[in-house]
């Protein structure tokens, strides 16, 4: 029954995989760029992003067309709402990885001060956006709510990177531009979390229709 | 709020077959009751054992209670034809009288006696405006109901059925067979009309429920599976086998 319909179910489901995995290229692309200082994987990182919007373009028309043609409703209206919101997230991890490989050219002289836990950042985002995709794949509500609580981590991390360079500047008050620069990309890493983590709530809609916000 | 109709234990056989099983149901008043399910689950003989329309069948029977205001209408002492006054019917295909469109609108209040032609006048045009017709056939009266397109039919019949100012209004598939403007219109119409009335229809068309109802009843082999919310039943239903029916992986 509905053979078709479902058919196109694993085709969203496809495009999704496509996209997270295009959003883990780009922030890996930019972690390397920053922690290696390599211009190409700058580049490989703005590439992803386009990619990315063009993904999003993708998706969101195979979204309205089952909304229009198939009228889903119960879960699997669930499931194309909860995808339509999703991409809106991965697009806006894809953007801020390549904000990170923007900034990535103007730290080049940096200290030490965050680099390790910016490292460990991208590490725990680049999971976070995995887990998100695949707990909808493959409709695992555990995983999913473990991508939340993994949100946890990341904030913490950015609350060491700060530390850090609150240190940085008071032992050279010179590097003060370089300072924020490494806070912005400490942010980014901080908001990529966040993005992951609405992309997990949305999955958890998916599966359960209540959305953990409107409790 | 409290329900106009209460629905206890209701069972209904066609000779051995048991065709409703201890149907509990509250449907409130001036809300649209939508009731889905797959052929043969027994929606449409549950809306006919809300106005009796079953006791015209031989073979069949009937235990449990059907409480409309309080009152059960399976008891003895209920007179029949002042139910279905009060909780009135539109089929699924239109079926006007072979007589003017006037005379369609007229029938029942004559039938309960009013006489006074100016009374009938304005039953007529009422009914007429409530339906949303009277615009269309204001200035043909007395010509023959059946020159009427389908869909215009069939408001008439909703207008014939308002004219006796029922209190419910019981639409078993009344779109089902119209194109998608005199189905928008009829479903326009339900909507205005649950001001005044208590709207029950039985409706294939998921969309449709989806669309207009208030509460919607899933009926299944006879048992009522689930009756809630609509948009929480068409979003999340409680249900495995509400899913799969609305979801259309049913069986």
């Amino acid at each position: 029954m509905r053979t078709q319909f479902d058919e196109q179910l694993e085709r969203l489901h496809l495009e999704l995989i496509r996209m997270g995995a295009l959003c883990e290229d780009a922030i890996s692309a930019a972690a390397k760029a920053l922690l290696e200082q390599d211009a190409a994987l700058a580049d490989k990182a703005r590439e992803a992003e386009e990619e990315i919007d063009r993904a999003e373009s993708d998706v969101e028309r195979l979204c309205l067309q089952l909304l229009l043609r198939q009228q889903p409703v119960a879960k699997d209206l669930r499931e194309i709402s909860s995808a339509l919101k999703m991409i809106s997230d991965l697009e806006r991890i894809g953007d801020q990885a390549a904000d990170i490989a923007e900034l990535s050219g103007y730290v080049a002289d940096a200290s030490d001060a965050g680099r390790t836990h910016i490292g460990d950042m991208a590490r725990a985002t680049i999971s976070m956006v995995t887990d998100s995709v695949d707990s909808f794949v493959k409709r695992d509500l555990e995983l999913a709510r473990a991508v939340c609580a993994a949100d946890d981590k990341v904030d913490a991390l950015f609350q060491d990177v700060k530390k850090e360079i609150v240190g940085m500047i008071s032992t050279d008050s010179s590097k003060g531009e370089l300072a924020l620069d490494l806070l912005m990309v400490a942010k980014y890493f901080e908001r990529i979390g966040d993005h992951a983590t609405n992309v997990a709530e949305w999955v958890e809609y998916s599966l359960t229709g209540v959305h953990s916000n409107n409790n | 709020m409290d329900p106009i109709l209460s629905v206890k234990d209701l069972n209904l056989w066609y000779g051995d077959h048991q065709a409703l099983r201890s149907i509990n149901v509250n449907i409130p008043a001036n809300q649209i009751t939508a009731l889905i399910g797959p052929s043969g689950c027994g929606k449409s003989t549950f809306l006919k054992t809300l106005n009796r329309m079953n006791d015209l069948i031989p073979s069949v029977r009937i235990t449990g209670e059907v409480n409309f205001r309080d009152q059960n209408i399976y008891d003895p002492s209920v007179d029949v034809t002042g139910l279905r006054r009060q909780i009135g019917m539109v089929f699924q295909k239109a079926n006007p009288f072979p007589m003017s469109i006037y005379d369609n609108v007229a029938y029942g209040p004559r039938t309960h006696g009013v006489r006074n032609r100016a009374k009938l006048d304005e039953i007529v045009e009422t009914s007429l405006q409530s339906a949303a017709i009277w615009d269309e056939v204001k200035d043909r009266l007395k010509t023959s109901a059946l020159g009427l397109s389908g869909g215009q039919q069939q408001r008439l019949c909703i207008a014939r059925a308002l004219a006796v100012e029922p209190e419910v209004l019981l639409m078993d598939e009344s779109t089902s067979a119209l194109d998608p403007i005199s189905t928008s219109k009829i479903e326009d119409l339900a909507a205005e009309l649950k001001s005044r009335y208590t709207v029950v229809m039985v409706t294939h068309n998921m969309q449709q429920a989806a669309r207009i109802s208030d509460k919607t009843a899933f009926f299944l082999l006879g048992e009522l599976v689930e009756f809630g919310g609509t948009e929480q039943m068409f979003s999340d239903p409680t249900d495995k086998r509400t899913e799969d029916y609305i979801t259309g992986r049913f069986g």
